[in-house]
């Protein structure tokens, strides 16, 4: 890890990186203190740090794992699940300072265990096999999670998959899941600054990751397989790390999303958001963890800047995505920015690279 | 640029007072509900129904208007809640939404913080209403609904022993059962096994209607929507299984079902709000007000919920005496003033003589309806 100081190019875009979250949290801070911040972005300053992390993460395993998961929203329902249920419960005793941190670290765990169980069978799979059975695994999740109850009474803690009232809760019970309707009556702990710290551990982590011994085998496995296990690399061992390490973060970014609402249901973890972040990752770049970062913030802002087109918006929204992949990655127009670069800052042309993969 | 915004921006602020000087008080309505996604067409329904009644509402001409912009949240708690800061930018003082629970659920904790008064058309789960004391209904509590249908089956002595099918995937479903059970061991109904199925194994309910025949019951209660439901008419007359049918607000809809046989549902009887074919004027009005404005589409009782919102919000705040300049806390604490009090009450579509206790959940009289010749009648 240490050998990442002498590697120019990486000091460089770790620099950006973490110079990047320095500026976005400067922004937003002095927009706060300057009284400047609406309330649609106040409100939105969270889910933008959770779909960042969740981003971030999911280029593990999609930019420089090269594989294709198409589950990643199950290990933020995971983690948001097993965190709220800590935070609701037993953690509502607790200070606070106790209780967030230790329901991130419970969400991460569980989240990270869903990875192992998942990863396990699945990263024999490779390629589209392996997105089918993500996409499966996050959906048997969220149907399962649907259909969970459990309560609480004197006699202790009651669960059932069916109904309600097959938990047989005594009266004075008091229920802490409710099926399709998920948990309710969370005490929203909504702060940005905890957003950005898990942003930066996220980044150190994944950063290091990247340029270490374990995070080069990572990237020789997506570059070519068969001559990574050829050069004696341990497959498994090394696809299991970034999985699972991508799982664990997908973790804290479900507690510290779920921490942000007083409702949680697990319908809102669907293939739909794992699509949504992995459309984040493509449209940053794959392997590029400062675009994936940006395009979570484009598109998590961009649909509620678009509520002046009513009904449209959705619509819009779409075009300028179809639009924004367009100029970010087809080839006639990288290379039209390219030239563009070149003209402006001769230097900076060759910047382009890391970024065409797959 | 500064300088050009600054003067845009003074000239705005010139404009409110000049405006504020000679209009009436006008009050910023928000409405949030899905009009796209899954669930848009409930959130089209409250939407029309709100615009027509705020347009009512002000041609009135009295010394309140209302200004309403409502909101799209796609039926989900995350957009809902940036719907709801959107319109708090806009200066939003009351809140008539959000039109699903889950999405309520979440943009209600907000709403008490702000302590900004929300009144929901068709959010219909206690839940909404526990979440603070700022937050009322215009529906029924899932509950309620069990609870008045156990009342209404046992004073009209409509069965002897009754079975019930329900959708255990369903909070709505589910809400209404517990409460049915509860009340019918109260009252004494004989009630068999509940029989349940989910939405993923809809489509043939034939164990369950057989399960009911087996069991004896002369009248089967659905807490369900109307698409199972018509399912089990149908397979109730593949039998030859002559049985009474009851059902709450979701079996509204059945007789406009496609490809469904209407004379399958002859003799359905259901407790519901709002029917569109009623007779009275106030529902005539509203139909046909709203089939202009659709171009023909015939409103649900989402619609008449929406309407009630804006209807009952005016009435409440003419008699709070609400003015624009007021805070959103300060309007939530006089209207909550108001629609508390023992003397306030209001006659809507969804119900006459509607009031509101300190929980926020509504106290109105259910219609009991049943289908004869294709149409909802009056059952009393």
């Amino acid at each position: 890890m240490e050998k990442k100081g002498k590697m120019k190019k990486t000091t460089k875009t770790t620099l950006t990186t973490f110079g990047f979250v320095a500026v976005f949290w400067a922004v937003i801070e002095i927009l706060t203190v300057s009284g400047h911040l609406s309330s649609k972005l106040n409100g939105l300053l969270i889910p933008v740090c959770a779909y960042m992390i969740m981003a971030i993460s999911l280029n593990l395993v999609v930019g420089f794992l090269g594989e294709l998961s198409l589950g990643h929203a199950a290990f933020m329902s995971a983690g948001a699940f097993a965190g709220i249920f800590f935070y609701t419960t037993a953690g509502a005793e607790l200070p606070v300072y106790v209780s967030v941190p230790v329901s991130f670290l419970i969400g991460g765990l569980a989240a990270g265990i869903l990875g192992v169980i998942v990863g396990v069978p699945v990263l024999r799979l490779s390629g589209d096999y392996l997105a089918i059975v993500t996409l499966a695994s996050g959906e048997i999740l969220k149907n399962v999670l649907c259909a969970l109850y459990i309560g609480k009474d004197s006699e202790g803690i009651h669960m059932s998959l069916k109904d309600q009232f097959s938990l047989g809760m005594a009266p004075d019970g008091k229920m802490l899941m409710k099926g399709a309707m998920g948990i309710t009556g969370i005490k929203k702990f909504a702060n940005f600054s905890v957003g950005v710290v898990l942003i930066v551990i996220t980044l150190i982590f994944v950063l290091n990751l990247m340029n270490s011994r374990a995070g080069r085998a990572i990237t020789a496995i997506r570059d070519d397989e068969i001559a990574a296990r050829a050069a004696g690399l341990d497959l498994t061992r090394y696809k299991m790390i970034a999985f699972v390490s991508a799982a664990v973060f997908a973790g804290f970014a479900g507690v510290l999303y779920a921490l942000n609402y007083s409702a949680l249901v697990a319908d809102k973890f669907d293939y739909n958001l794992s699509i949504n972040v992995l459309v984040m990752v493509v449209l940053g770049g794959m392997g590029n963890i400062l675009g994936g970062m940006i395009a979570a913030i484009i598109l998590t802002i961009l649909p509620e800047l678009l509520r002046g087109f009513s009904q449209y918006r959705m619509f819009i929204y779409s075009i300028v995505l179809i639009v924004m992949m367009l100029f970010n990655q087809a080839p006639a127009f990288v290379s039209w920015r390219q030239r563009l670069m070149a003209r402006i800052r001769p230097k900076a042309a060759g910047k382009q690279d890391g970024k065409e993969e797959q | 640029m500064k300088k050009v915004l600054s003067v845009v921006l003074t000239g705005a602020l010139a404009a409110s007072f000049v405006m504020s000087a000679c209009a009436a008080e006008t009050i910023k309505i928000g409405g949030i509900g899905p009009t796209t996604g899954p669930a848009a067409i409930y959130g089209s329904n409250v939407k029309n129904a709100m615009e027509i009644a705020v347009e009512e509402v002000n041609a009135e001409g009295g010394d309140i208007q209302f200004e309403l912009e409502f909101e799209d949240d796609q039926h989900d708690p995350e957009v809902s809640v940036n719907a709801y800061n959107h319109l708090k930018d806009w200066g939003m003082q009351i809140l008539g939404g959000t039109v699903t629970t889950n999405p309520c659920l979440a943009v209600g904790a907000e709403a008490v913080s702000d302590n900004m008064l929300l009144l929901t058309p068709s959010a219909s789960s206690q839940d909404v209403i526990d979440t603070g004391d700022n937050i009322f209904q215009v529906c029924f509590t899932d509950p309620n609904q069990g609870i008045a249908s156990a009342d209404y089956i046992s004073n009209q002595e409509l069965g002897t022993k009754i079975g019930v099918i329900y959708n255990s995937s369903d909070p709505y479903s589910t809400g209404i059962l517990s409460n049915f059970l509860a009340e019918a061991a109260e009252v004494g109904l004989d009630v068999l096994d509940p029989q349940a199925f989910t939405d993923d194994n809809s489509t043939d309910l034939t164990t369950q209607v057989q399960a009911c025949k087996d069991g004896g019951a002369d009248l089967i209660f659905l807490p369900i929507y109307y698409t199972p439901a018509s399912q089990i008419l149908k397979a109730a007359d593949d039998m030859n299984y002559d049985v009474k049918f009851f059902g709450v607000d979701g079996m509204d809809g059945i007789l406009s079902l496609e490809g469904f046989d209407t004379s399958l549902a002859e003799g359905v009887m259901l407790l519901t709000p709002f029917v569109a074919t009623a007779t009275d004027d106030a529902t005539v009005a509203f139909v046909k007000a709203y089939a202009d404005k659709t171009g023909g589409d015939i409103p649900n009782q989402f619609a008449a919920d929406g309407y009630d919102v804006v209807k009952a919000l005016y009435k409440a705040c003419t008699e709070a005496g609400v003015t624009e300049d007021m805070s959103p806390s300060d309007i939530c604490e006089a209207l909550k003033e108001v629609m508390t009090s023992d003397d306030f009450s209001y006659d809507g579509l969804t119900g006459s003589d509607m009031t509101w206790d300190a929980s926020g959940a509504v106290s109105k009289a259910p219609h009991g309806l049943i289908i004869e010749n294709g149409e909802y009648q009056p059952m009393d």
